[in-house]
């Protein structure tokens, strides 16, 4: 904090949303939303249902086109704009395949691997020795386990969560705190919808956007 | 690259582990055959001349039917939100989905059409002739359903949607496919039918995956 240069030189944002504006049917959701997340931080997206946390986040991970203005990635050195990780309400795992398919195939969607393999990442998510086991016999907060180790195996800078505390008792969502945390402390980035501000128990510096205005 | 197997690999394993999902096509294509022979009636002439275009209709209905598996089951567990965010090129992703579907659905059609073929008394002469078209014009289909599918994924009753989408869109394969079997039996010349339908099987490969990419796009609005 006392280097001078560290002031004049803000890390260049990893996301940068520029002027967006968004609405379904003419009713506008957002208006004129400047933001730029750096690495290290996190952003914080507060609001009850219907408020456009989800559309906000599908915004940012290119799912929805916005209708004016714009989200901007950063670019890696090979000149591919840096990846980002999505974990929505579906979880995007297959029953009928094991935890262990289910993640080598998430894995296979990223040209990098994170520095983390498959059994330290599910022994991080408590689901130690589970990577035979097929989905469809877990629990809702199991599978849910599962699609956050997958974060882990990958090397995205940037973590798109839309609500994932939800599903989860309190020590579930202490882990998602954790891994958030151990996300920021790596240089990335995280945006993460929640629908208490409260509900955020991470140690992190974080930006919060209150939507309840907007809406 | 590794995507493309990563993809290919799961869906062949789901495929494994679902083996009924597997036979469902099949089953339609038989009873479609079965069904036109039982109301055809004894008549074996007429249900040779039928045979071509009741085996193309049976293969068409059945791929079809095969088709709202497509991307619907990966749309409602979120997989297909999954691979629409990862840096993998989506048509990269596209070409692997839709070759497990050819591999899944339409392989297995092509190879029972001898077992058909029977059922309808079709010409034994014909038989190589019938299975090479289907060889050639199924990719095409898969291509022009993957793109109807793509589509229609987010539509809520998707197939009867993707009924009215794909048939019309079938047809001109479908004449050309029977057509050439109608030439074959007429003693014409076989083979410009045939690279025509090369040729749609080339364009339907190149252009499919980039065109099939942008309507998965743009079904999510």
């Amino acid at each position: 904090m006392n280097d001078p240069a560290l002031h004049a030189a803000p890390l260049p944002a990893l996301l940068a949303i520029r002027a967006l504006a968004f609405g379904y049917a003419g009713d506008p959701l957002f208006q004129g939303l400047t933001l730029a997340l750096r690495p290290g931080q996190a952003l914080v997206l507060n609001g009850g249902n219907g408020s456009g946390k989800s559309t906000l986040l599908r915004l940012l991970a290119g799912l929805l086109d916005p209708d004016e203005g714009g989200v901007e990635r950063a670019v890696e050195a090979d000149g591919e704009p840096v990846a980002l990780a999505w974990l929505g309400h579906a979880l995007g795992l297959k029953p009928a395949l094991t935890v262990a398919e289910n993640l080598a195939f998430g894995a296979c969607l990223y040209p990098r691997r994170g520095r983390m393999g498959r059994d330290p990442a599910l022994a991080a998510v408590g689901l130690d020795g589970f990577a035979a086991v097929p989905v469809r016999e877990l629990s809702a907060g199991q599978r849910k386990r599962v699609a956050l180790a997958r974060l882990l195996l990958v090397d995205a800078p940037v973590w798109l969560l839309d609500e994932p505390y939800a599903n989860l008792d309190p020590e579930g969502c202490r882990l998602v705190d954790r891994l958030v945390d151990h996300q920021l402390r790596g240089g990335g980035a995280v945006v993460l919808s929640v629908h208490r501000a409260g509900q955020a128990g991470f140690a992190g510096p974080r930006q919060v956007l209150d939507l309840q205005g907007a809406a | 690259m590794r995507a493309l197997f990563a993809l290919l690999l799961r869906d062949l394993r789901l495929a494994s582990r679902r083996r009924f999902d597997l036979l469902q096509p099949l089953f339609f294509a038989l009873l479609v055959c079965l069904l036109v022979a039982l109301a055809v009636g004894p008549e074996p002439a007429l249900l040779a001349r039928l045979a071509p275009a009741v085996n193309w209709i049976a293969l068409l209905l059945a791929l079809l039917l095969a088709l709202d598996t497509l991307f619907r089951p990966d749309a409602e567990d979120g997989s297909l939100e999954q691979m629409m965010v990862a840096p993998a090129p989506l048509p990269v992703l596209a070409v692997a989905r839709v070759t497990a579907f050819w591999a899944t659905a339409a392989l297995p059609l092509i190879l029972a059409a001898p077992l058909f073929a029977v059922m309808l008394r079709l010409p034994a002469t014909d038989l190589p002739l019938l299975m090479l078209t289907q060889l050639l014009a199924t990719p095409t289909l898969a291509w022009i359903g993957a793109i109807c599918a793509a589509l229609t994924v987010h539509a809520g009753r998707g197939g009867a949607l993707l009924a009215l989408l794909l048939l019309p869109l079938a047809v001109p394969v479908l004449i050309l496919a029977v057509g050439t079997l109608d030439a074959g039996r007429q003693g014409l010349p076989v083979l410009p039918p045939l690279l025509l339908l090369g040729a749609g099987l080339v364009a339907a490969c190149s252009a499919g995956p980039f065109v099939c990419a942008a309507a998965l796009r743009l079904g999510l609005r």
